[in-house]
Parts: C-alpha cells; sequence; structure tokens
C-alpha cells in the first residue's frame, strides 16, 4: 500500500476507535497507540525516507493533518468524557432541599433582659451611666435618703421585706441613687445615671404582682433640669419601647422624692388611641411614674438645692414586656418555661 | 373617695358630663379610675304598693300579692319575703324587667299561682350586702312611710340611682379630697369657679353646754383639737331618705339618724366625728389619753381590744369609751333610747392613729382620714354642722357652746416663689399674672413683693409647704400638655456601661451562643435550697417577715433556682433543657455582717439531649464532658492569665461524688461542674443533669492575658502518637503534665484522640492514645529533633507513671 493510503486508513481506524471509546482510561490507552512513539503514525513517518523528495511535503503535511485532527477529537472526545462524568456524578449527588437543616441551638436572652437591654441603650446613648448597687440595701439608702423617714406613711405603700431593722431588701433602685448622688463631684459635670436591677415588695405572687421585679430608674441632677426635659426625655423613651407614633400625657401623682410628681400614660398601641380592653376604654396606658427631684432628697445627699435641680424616673421591664408582648401573667417571666423563653427572639 | 355628681352639684356649677369631668380631673389633679351608674343594666323597675296580700294554698311562706303599679288593674305577684305586708310601698319588677346580675324577670307561675313581677330587695337591684340598712337585709325593701313616693314610678330616682358616681382615686398626699367639700374645692379650681358652701346656723338653748359636761386633753400632742357639742332630748329614728342616699351611694350603711349624721358631716368635710350616748358615760367628763398596756376595750364592731401605751385612748371616769380616731366603744352607743348625745369633733395625731389602726387590723373611713391628715380649719364648724343636723333631724335640743379641751393653732401657712422659680423647674415661660391667677383659682392668696409671690395657702391644702408643692399646683393647672418636650442641656456626658458591666454581659452572651436559654429565678428561696450547692461557708441571711416557706432565704448558689426551672420543664414534657442564669449570690463570711456580700455567679444546667434525633443523626444525652467543653470554652473567653485545673471532689453533697470537680485557676477555686447526685435528681424528678457555676467576681479581678498578635508560622508542624498502657486511676491530667514537662519547647499541642478499655488490654489497665505535636516557629523542625523530644516523652511516661508504650 501506498504511504499516502497507508496515512488515510490509520486516521480512518484511529476516528473509529475514538468514536467508539466510552471511558476516560481508555482514551488515553488510544492516544498512546495513536500517536505514540511506538504509533503506527509514527512508523509510518519514519516510511518518509524512502519517498521521493519531492512527494515529501505532500505527505508530510498530510501526516500532520492526521495528527492534528485525532488529537483534535481525542480532545473533543475527552471532555465530552468528562462532561458525562461529572453529569453523572451531579446526578448521583441530588439531594431533597426540602429536608429538614441540621440546626445548632442558640440560646435567647430573657425577655425582661431584652427589654432592659433595649432601655439601656438608648439612655447611654443620650449620655447616661449604668449604675448597680446592692439589692440587700440599708433602710437609710432606701428610705431615709429618699424622703421617707421612719414614720411616713408612704412606707406603707410598699411592704418591705427587712431583714434587720435596718436592712432589708431594696423595694426600688432609688437607693443606687442616693448612693451616687452622694459620690458624684459636680465640678466635673453634671450627674445623668439609670439604675436597673432587681427589687423585692412583700407581695403575695399572682398574676399581677411578684415579690421580686425589676427596675430601672433614672436621675439627672444639673444646674437647670426642667420639667420640659423630663417630658422630652419620657417621650422619647415611649417612642423607643412602643413605637415611633406614640404620645404620651403627663398626669398629677404623689412620691414621696419627687415634687412635682407625675404618672406617664403612653397612648394605647393596641387601639391607637381609640379605647380598647388593653387601655381599659381609656385610650391610655400607665408605664411609668417621675417628677422633679424633692430638695430634700438633693439636700439628703449633700447637694445645694438652690442650685441644682433634677429630675427622676422609675420604669418597671416586667410590665413593659407584659404590655409590649401580651404577657398577662408576671409569674411567667420567673418560671423559666422553654416554650415561654424561646418565643422571644430579640437582642 | 366615691364622689355623688349630685352632692357635688350642690357646691359647684358642673359645666360638663361626669365622664368629661372624670378624663379633666385625670389630668389635673385626681384620678378618676371609675365611673359608677347605679342603676346601669337595670330596666322596668317601679314603685308598687301592695293592696292585698293572702297566704299561698300550697306553700307555708309564699304571700300573693295585689300590687298597685300605677295602672288601672294591679298586678299579682307571688312573694316569699318575710317582711312583706298590706299597705308598703315596694320595689316592683315588672315582666320584661332586668335586675342585678342582668337577670330578667318573666310572667311566671309560682305553685301554679300565676305572678307578674317580682318585689325586690335593696341587693337583687344591685346593691352591696354591706350597705343595706339592716331591717331590709332579709327582705324586701320597703319605702318609709313619710316619704312623698308616687306609685309606678321609677325607683330609681328615689334610691339615688340616678346618681352618677366617680371614684377618686386620691394619692396619699391629696387627702384633702376624701371630703365632698375638699374635692368640690378640686373641682371648681379646675373650672375657675368658687364653691358655694353654707355655713351652719346652730340655734342654741340657753343652758350652757359645759354647765353639764368637761373634758380634758393630757397631751395636746396626742388631739391638738378636741372639741364636744350637748345635744339633749333627742329621737333616734331612721334618717330620712336623702340621707340615707347620700350614705349608701358612698358605701356607708344607714343606722340611724345619729350615727347617719356623723357619717354624712365625716363625708362633707372630710371630718370624723364621734357621737356618745350621754347617760351611758356615766360620768360628765371625757379624757383623752395614752392606753395603758393591757388595758382592755370593747368596740362598736363587738370584738375586744388589749391596748398599749401607743393607743389613744377617750374614757370616762373608769374605762375607755373610745379609740381616738378608729373606732368608738359598746358600751357608750348609740341606741333607740337615747336622750342626750355628745358629739366629738377632734384631730388626733396621725402617726398614732395610723399605727393603732394597723395593730388592732381596724382600717375605719376615720382612720383613714386621721393617718393622712384632716382640714384643722373644719373642726369646729363640723361639729357645728352635725349639732344643727341633730337639731333637725332628731328634734334635739343643742346646748349653748362648744366645749373645748384643746384647739390646734389655725395660723395658714405662707410660701415664698419668684416666677422665675417656676418658669426655671418647668422650662415655661409662663407670665406672673397667669401664675398669681392660677393661685387664686385655688383659693390661695397672694402678695407680690418686689419679685417675690408670697402665698398664703389655707390649711385645707396641708400638702403644701415648700415652693415645689407650688410648682407642682402651677404645672397640673396650667397643664402638662402645654409643657414643650425637650432634653437636658448640660456638659456632654459619656455613657456606656462599666468593664465590670461589660464582662458581666460577655458570659452571658457567650453562654447564648453555645445554646443556653437565659432565665432568672427568685433570690429567696428555702433554707435548703439556699445553701445547697455551697463551696464556701457562709451565714445564711433571712427576711425578718417573708411571705412563704419558699421565699424565705436569700440564696448562696443559682442552682438550685435552676434545677427548679428544670424540673418545672421536665414535668411539663420539655426534656431537652438547657439554662443560664447571671445574678448574684449573698454571701455572709460571719453573721456580724451588716450587709451580705453580693457576689456574681454565672450558672448553668442541661438535661436532655446535647443532640436530638433527626433523619441522620441518632440523638445523644448530655454528658459531664459536654458541659466542661462549654465551661472550657466560657472561661477561655475571659482571656484571664493562670492555669485551669479541675480537681475531683466530693465536697458538694448535691452533686455525684465521682463526677464532679472544682474549678481551679492556679491555686483558687473559681466554680465547680458536676453531675447532680441521683437521688438529689429523683427528688426533682429529674433525668440525667448536668451543672455548673463560676464565681465571676473572682475571674473578674484575674489579670488579663495581654492579647499581642502572633502571626501564623510558616514553618511546618509535626505530629507523633503514642499509645499508652496505665493503671485505671492515672488521670489524663498526670498523663499530660508528665508530657508537658518532657516535650521540650517545641511542643505547642497534646490531643487525646482515644481511649480503650477491653480485648487485649489487661484488667484494671486502660489503653489512652495521645498525639503530640511540635513546631519550631523559627525554622523547619528535623525528625531527628523531634525524635529526640518524642523519645524523652515515652521514657518520662514509662518511668514517672509506669506506662507501657503500645
Amino acid at each position: 500500500m501506498e504511504l499516502k493510503d497507508l496515512l488515510k486508513d490509520l486516521h480512518e481506524k484511529g476516528l473509529q476507535q475514538i468514536s467508539a471509546v466510552d471511558q476516560i482510561n481508555k482514551l488515553n490507552e488510544i492516544r498512546v497507540q495513536l500517536l505514540g512513539k511506538k504509533g503506527p503514525l509514527t512508523q509510518a513517518l519514519r516510511g518518509m525516507k524512502d519517498l521521493k523528495p519531492d512527494e515529501r511535503p505532500e505527505i508530510g503535511a498530510l501526516a500532520n493533518v492526521i495528527r492534528d485532527d485525532l488529537q483534535n477529537k481525542l480532545d473533543q472526545a475527552k471532555q465530552h468524557l468528562e462532561q458525562e462524568a461529572i453529569q453523572l456524578q451531579l446526578q448521583k449527588e441530588k439531594i431533597d432541599v426540602t429536608l429538614p437543616g441540621n440546626k445548632r441551638k442558640v440560646g435567647t436572652k430573657h425577655v425582661i433582659n431584652q427589654v432592659m437591654d433595649d432601655i439601656e441603650s438608648l439612655f447611654i446613648g443620650l449620655g447616661y451611666q449604668v449604675v448597680a448597687g446592692p439589692e440587700v440595701e440599708e433602710d437609710h439608702y432606701n428610705f431615709e435618703m429618699m424622703n421617707l423617714p421612719k414614720d411616713h406613711p408612704a412606707r406603707d405603700m410598699q411592704d418591705t421585706f427587712y431583714i434587720t431593722k435596718e436592712t432589708l431588701m431594696r423595694t426600688h433602685t432609688s437607693p443606687v441613687q442616693a448612693r451616687t448622688m452622694e459620690q458624684h463631684d459636680f465640678s466635673k459635670g453634671p450627674l445623668k445615671m439609670i439604675s436597673p436591677g432587681r427589687v423585692y415588695r412583700r407581695d403575695t405572687d399572682d398574676a399581677t404582682h411578684s415579690h421580686q421585679f425589676n427596675q430601672i430608674e433614672g436621675l439627672v441632677v444639673d444646674e437647670h433640669i426642667t420639667m420640659a426635659d423630663l417630658k422630652g426625655t419620657l417621650e422619647l423613651l415611649a417612642q423607643h419601647v412602643f413605637g415611633s407614633d406614640r404620645e404620651i400625657r403627663l398626669r398629677p401623682s404623689y412620691f414621696p422624692f419627687t415634687e412635682p410628681s407625675v404618672e406617664v400614660d403612653v397612648s394605647c398601641f393596641n387601639c391607637n388611641g381609640q379605647g380598647c380592653s388593653v387601655c381599659k376604654k381609656t385610650g391610655w396606658i400607665e408605664v411609668l411614674g417621675a417628677g422633679l427631684v424633692h430638695p430634700n432628697v438633693l439636700e439628703n445627699a449633700g447637694i445645694d438645692s438652690k442650685i441644682y435641680g433634677g429630675f427622676a424616673f422609675g420604669v418597671g421591664p416586667d410590665r413593659f414586656a407584659m404590655l409590649k408582648y401580651g404577657i398577662n401573667d408576671i409569674r411567667d417571666f420567673y418560671l423559666n418555661d422553654v416554650r415561654f423563653l424561646e418565643q422571644f427572639k430579640g437582642e | 373617695m366615691k364622689i355623688s355628681m349630685k352632692w357635688l352639684a350642690k357646691y359647684v356649677d358642673l359645666p360638663e358630663s361626669p365622664q368629661k369631668l372624670a378624663e379633666r380631673e385625670t389630668v389635673t389633679g385626681i384620678e378618676v379610675d371609675e365611673i359608677i351608674y347605679p342603676a346601669e343594666g337595670l330596666k322596668n323597675i317601679v314603685v308598687g304598693q301592695i293592696l292585698t296580700l293572702e297566704a299561698h294554698p300550697d306553700s307555708d311562706h309564699l304571700n300573693i300579692c295585689q300590687v298597685a303599679i300605677g295602672e288601672q288593674q294591679p298586678y299579682q305577684i307571688v312573694c316569699g319575703a318575710p317582711n312583706v305586708a298590706e299597705g308598703q310601698k315596694v320595689i316592683v319588677a315588672l315582666p320584661g324587667a332586668r335586675i342585678v346580675n342582668n337577670q330578667k324577670i318573666k310572667k311566671s307561675k309560682m305553685r301554679g299561682v300565676e305572678s307578674r313581677g317580682m318585689l325586690c330587695s335593696l341587693q337583687e337591684i344591685g346593691f352591696n350586702e354591706n350597705v343595706v340598712p339592716d331591717e331590709f337585709k332579709d327582705g324586701i325593701y320597703v319605702f318609709p312611710e313619710n316619704e312623698t313616693i308616687t306609685v309606678g314610678e321609677s325607683v330609681f330616682p328615689y334610691l339615688g340611682m340616678d346618681d352618677t358616681i366617680l371614684n377618686f382615686d386620691a394619692t396619699p398626699n391629696r387627702a384633702d379630697v376624701l371630703g365632698m367639700r375638699g374635692a368640690a374645692w378640686e373641682v371648681a379650681s379646675m373650672y375657675d369657679q368658687k364653691p358655694h358652701f353654707t355655713v351652719p346656723d346652730v340655734p342654741e338653748e340657753t343652758e350652757m353646754a359645759d354647765s353639764k359636761f368637761t373634758n380634758e386633753v393630757f397631751d395636746n400632742n396626742l388631739a391638738p383639737t378636741y372639741r364636744n357639742r350637748i345635744v339633749t332630748n333627742v329621737k333616734v329614728q331612721p334618717s330620712p331618705l336623702w340621707l340615707q342616699i347620700y350614705l349608701w351611694n358612698n358605701g356607708i350603711k344607714p343606722i340611724n339618724n345619729i350615727v347617719d349624721i356623723t357619717n354624712y358631716v365625716l363625708l362633707d368635710y372630710g371630718q370624723p366625728l364621734h357621737a356618745y350616748d350621754f347617760d351611758k358615760l356615766g360620768s360628765k367628763k371625757l379624757t383623752v389619753r395614752n392606753a395603758e398596756n393591757g388595758e382592755t376595750f370593747k368596740a362598736l364592731n363587738d370584738n375586744e381590744y388589749e391596748l398599749t401605751d401607743q393607743d389613744i385612748v377617750i374614757v370616762n371616769d373608769e374605762q375607755a369609751v373610745s379609740l381616738a380616731g378608729v373606732m368608738g366603744g359598746q358600751s357608750t352607743s348609740i341606741d333607740a333610747q337615747t336622750k342626750t348625745v355628745v358629739l366629738e369633733s377632734a384631730v388626733f395625731d396621725s402617726i398614732r392613729v395610723r399605727k393603732t389602726a394597723q395593730r388592732h387590723n381596724l382600717r375605719t373611713e376615720a382612720a383613714a382620714r386621721f393617718e393622712k391628715g384632716i382640714d384643722v380649719a373644719t373642726t369646729q364648724e363640723a361639729l357645728d354642722q352635725a349639732a344643727q343636723l341633730v337639731q333637725t333631724l332628731a328634734d334635739g335640743k343643742v346646748l349653748a357652746g362648744q366645749v373645748v379641751g384643746s384647739q390646734t393653732n389655725l395660723e395658714p401657712t405662707i410660701v415664698k416663689i419668684t416666677i422665675e422659680q417656676i418658669n426655671h423647674a418647668l422650662g415655661t415661660n409662663i407670665k406672673q399674672e397667669e401664675i398669681i391667677a392660677i393661685f387664686e383659682r385655688l383659693g390661695f392668696t397672694v402678695q407680690v413683693e418686689a419679685d417675690i409671690l408670697v402665698v398664703t395657702v389655707p390649711l385645707r391644702r396641708w400638702d403644701i409647704s415648700i415652693p415645689a408643692d407650688l410648682i407642682e399646683e402651677v404645672v397640673r393647672i396650667y397643664g402638662f400638655d402645654k409643657l414643650p418636650s425637650t432634653l437636658p442641656v448640660s456638659t456632654q456626658t459619656v455613657g456606656g456601661y462599666t468593664t465590670q458591666q461589660q464582662f458581666l454581659r460577655n458570659g452571658k452572651t457567650f453562654l447564648r451562643s453555645l445554646g443556653y436559654d437565659e432565665a432568672i429565678s427568685y433570690a429567696l428561696t428555702t433554707e435548703e435550697k439556699a445553701q445547697a450547692f455551697t463551696v464556701e461557708q457562709s451565714t445564711l441571711t433571712k427576711v425578718d417577715w417573708p411571705m412563704t416557706r419558699d421565699h424565705e432565704y436569700l440564696r448562696l448558689n443559682l442552682v438550685s433556682g435552676l434545677l427548679d426551672d428544670l424540673a418545672y420543664n421536665v414535668a411539663r414534657k420539655q426534656t431537652n433543657v438547657a439554662l443560664f442564669e447571671q445574678g448574684r449570690v449573698f454571701v455572709k463570711s460571719q453573721s456580724s455582717a451588716v450587709r451580705p456580700t453580693e457576689v456574681e455567679m454565672l450558672a448553668g444546667a442541661i438535661t436532655g439531649t446535647v443532640q436530638e434525633q433527626t433523619w441522620e443523626t441518632k440523638a445523644r444525652l448530655v454528658n459531664f464532658y459536654d458541659v466542661k467543653g462549654d465551661v472550657e470554652q466560657l472561661i477561655n473567653s475571659f482571656n484571664k492569665q493562670g492555669r485551669i485545673s479541675y480537681q475531683a471532689t466530693t465536697s458538694i453533697t448535691q452533686l455525684h461524688p465521682g463526677q464532679s470537680a472544682l474549678i481551679m485557676m492556679d491555686d483558687q477555686c473559681i466554680g465547680f461542674i458536676g453531675t447532680v447526685h441521683p437521688v438529689y435528681a429523683q427528688q426533682l424528678k429529674l433525668p440525667v443533669t448536668i451543672v455548673f457555676q463560676l464565681n465571676l467576681d473572682k475571674i473578674m479581678a484575674l489579670t488579663d492575658q495581654s492579647q499581642i498578635y502572633v502571626p501564623a508560622s510558616k514553618f511546618p508542624s509535626i505530629t507523633r502518637d503514642v499509645a499508652i498502657l496505665v493503671p485505671k486511676n492515672v488521670t489524663n491530667e498526670a498523663i499530660d503534665d508528665t508530657i508537658r514537662q518532657a516535650a521540650g519547647k517545641y511542643l505547642t499541642d497534646i490531643k487525646l484522640f482515644d481511649i480503650y478499655v477491653g480485648t487485649g488490654v489487661p484488667a484494671k489497665y486502660k489503653s489512652m492514645a495521645y498525639s503530640l505535636t511540635f513546631q519550631n516557629k523559627q525554622e523547619t523542625l528535623t525528625d531527628a529533633v523531634v525524635n529526640q523530644h518524642f523519645t524523652k516523652v515515652q521514657t518520662a511516661l514509662q518511668n514517672i507513671l509506669g506506662a507501657k508504650i503500645r
């Protein structure tokens, strides 16, 4: 056979072999077989030296074309087989994406602390320090410094767990304010503080009473503090906690440690002030007590009430949480039922 | 205080509906927490008159009554009340009527006899049992014969049920509205009016009261004012209906005209009065003094009280006849035979009265007023008012003059204030005229001296004594709604958490990220729970007067509370629970300490699975090492200097003695971890439960590890594994220590990767396999160097621990 025909034959057979291959490793064998040093194409080209010099370019060119073509076809076949393999693998690996995911459990913050942290963050932003104090207090700080001398009738308003005659479970976080006022150096600027923490009252636990609950009291003392400042601050607080379209209403009230004293109502977030069961048809919900610091309280802490004045307010995070989330039994906060705790997803 | 709108209307012109008045009053002065319409929900209830009466043939207690109700034909109504009689004017609920509790009255047959409606008691038309006069308590109500009552008309106006009643929920400082006159001043000032009161005019006999009777006050502090009047020839009988209505609408039961008058004056002036039967007194003198310890007193309520020298009593010659300011005595009470009455109008020491009322648990209307203070300016007038009423309603003869045992100073209070002071406190710019107008509306008089307002406050507003009190009056009348809303303008201050506060929060955040829910438990608990799970000795702190045994002692640990929470959950089929609490325990090193030391703790408790069963994972119950891993990571997050170790302990009796450890930071115990003792767990009905507690105050006090960046080393590390056979009692810690001491400076990590007991391992032995990692951060380590160190490790394990290298 002529070399030319031999090459053509090789080409044809090669192509047949390639198209018949269905595995990548076989494809490599064929590559070696066809194009390797010992392969027929190489062998055939070795016969070039026997050709006439004028035939050589034509045959040479033909051989190159055939080699390139085979090479291309081999590459294509490889690519094709690789893709097939991938497709096959992907098909095998198909999963049911609707099966449930494997969840790692994340704990929840207690809802009361969610409310407290939320309020604390507001006041920290307004430049208040956060101050803690003892839960077992002296009568002196809990009552006397707060303008509640021993025989004051308002002491009956907050029945107290006494430990000894002079020590007790604090009934509010006001003693923290008393302690801080005593220490504060007004030459270094005003006093702006909140005191969050647990407090205790001698109450029988029921849906609306708990012998242990929480408070955040706020206090600002400086030379030019006004009732209008109190109103503006509490407006911010109400809107921060209950929504930006809330309004507040101040009503006269009485606390021994403030004068004037006010109760603060927020427009009902349930009915928007129209009147519903949440607000007992009044359109307003009582949320906190506040007032201008009583001059006796300032003087008791060694602050000149002729120069300095201040405002104070007291918030019940338990009550806030109850209102905000529609919780109707305060005891739920302290049972720590996970079905309760895990409902509150906030930070 | 219940405010009758009809009574109020006698003193003030009311321009608005009761609802509007209530809303306005709530934001101006006194919170109105209830509006009562006595006839609300009732209908078709009219006056009837019983024409004839015959016994029901088939009953021993029913009567068949023919009742006129203003129609042509009388109604036949069967009635079972014992006091029904011919001629009576009574309350008739007609067929179709609604009576109390929304009960509907229908035409019916009672034992075969037709009955068209029902004759009613006061309770059946909504009266509280407490205010129903005794004679009508167990039967139907019968209108008094001497009143003009028209048959067929609605009963509501005749019984005062067409009134509207506002409940004034006065704060303790505003006891001035605990009388109608005080309330009238309050409402009038709101409407910029002056209330109109009539001054009592007492027609007196010529005989002088003090010729028949004297009084004496031992100590004016006990009774700063003490006055009596004597009225003779009284006729004790029921009060006229108008007076009874005022009382029962105010929650007070009508008794007889004399007692009713004292109660009426109490409601009108807020001045408690008392009436004694002069003849029963047996003496012609009343004396106010301290009671003697052990002295006994029989009160009007039939109870006998043993008094102390802190109680104030009024005595005749022999015994206490009244517990001053609280309750009168049985022995001198007014009854149908009383002829001469001694009326008493006084002011008693408020603190003494409060304590007496508390001590004897006698919370009376009188005590409620004396303890909050009363208007001392009207003590005398109130007595005159009572005398005048006794004269008109009981035909009494009032002897001349009041008998005065003591009389307090009646100077009004003067408070000075400036306009600047007011506006500075309120953040307003209210003009002087407006401020003066506000004071005058309140009935205060104002004199202007330069820039100072000299405000004279009448005695009826005894709550006002300092400028801040006046500022409150100004702002409430001016209107809180008109105040601007501003924020304090002052030197900038920096807000934020302290390092300590941030530290406490970090621990909580970390545990949440590990899957623990945050709990809040009670700090007050039982004696047993308070002192369970404690490492250090401490005295317990107990509240003096607990509400219940469950909340009596201050806790010394947080774990007990968490276990209660776990038990609560498990009992409700919530079996996989991981909780933590951050809070304080109350440690007292010696019982003499004034206050316990409050220590910040962080504790956790976990029961159930760490891995729930899913479609691809098996469930796995929590064990000691799961929780230990959490604790190790938690402590690591605190980034403190020192070496942590876990020391097996049997000292905490509520923990499993073989599965509990003290957590040591160098030589200091900073907490514990352990499995709850199976017996203790069983008591709480808890399955396997692991707990831990860390003392955050101790940890916080440790030095922080400095945080300086170390670049990741470019040089490769080499690992070598070693498996050894050691006796079972050799601890991981001992092996770890031995390896560390022998391995040289290039050892960077030791990992225990296998523990094996069983085939191929002799009894009482275990096989432990460790992977050691070596690295030189400066250059590539050679095998030769590593081998050299690794050989030392193997030798040490053999020599020190008697280990066999496998």
